[in-house]
């Protein structure tokens, strides 16, 4: 039974870890598209991870049957409702930060 | 015992969510910013249900999910086509 439990902590802590770390690349990239991506970091790995420690937690009963349930709406409309986001942000002239734009980007100078 | 670290993780989560909904220079940021305070409080809703041991939770986890979504591509359709397109109107004319 400790195995479970030392499992799921695992499991569960370093999915709650990918949220911050998901969050935390929404609050410093540069401009709106790379925030996307820090923001679906949230939705894959760090709900998934929680999910998976969160079955393993209910075992073979109903309630896992809904967690699976929970992790395959998210499977299938984050990436939906990120690409409606993108694509209305390039509607709406959102400009990504391209590296040539300014001369050279901070980071790599050419 | 076991959820206090992700709790704990999850509730900085929303807190710096906050902050992008705050800051977020474009409508879009705050979209998805709310993208990402709808999963984590998903997230708590599921994990609740453990430490309450209550089962009915996962059940508002996922309404609130589907929720999420829908609200999220509502406000992109709003903002992008400027309405949300007349009640039953042709699909011919896409804008």
């Amino acid at each position: 039974m400790i195995v479970v439990d030392v499992l799921t902590w695992v499991l569960v802590s370093a999915g709650g870890v990918f949220c911050v770390i998901g969050a935390l690349g929404m609050l410093r990239m540069p401009d709106f598209f790379t925030r996307m991506h820090a923001a679906s970091v949230i939705d894959t790995l760090g709900a998934g991870l929680i999910i998976v420690g969160l079955i393993l937690q209910s075992g073979f009963t109903l309630a896992s049957l809904k967690l699976v349930i929970l992790g395959l709406l998210i499977f299938f409309t984050s990436p939906t409702a990120s690409h409606a986001l993108a694509n209305a942000a390039l509607e709406r002239g959102a400009k990504p930060v391209l590296a040539d734009q300014e001369g050279e980007s901070p980071s790599s100078p050419p | 015992m076991i959820y206090v670290v992700v709790v704990t993780a999850l509730l900085v989560t929303l807190a710096l969510a906050l902050v992008r909904a705050f800051r977020g220079p474009t409508v879009f940021d705050r979209a998805l910013a709310g993208n990402a305070v709808g999963t984590a409080t998903m997230m708590l809703l599921a994990i609740f249900q453990f430490i309450a041991g209550r089962p009915e939770f996962v059940d508002l986890a996922l309404v609130y999910g589907f929720l999420n979504v829908i609200g999220t591509i509502a406000l992109q359709k709003f903002f992008r086509y400027g309405d949300l397109g007349e009640p039953g109107g042709t699909e011919g004319e896409g804008r």
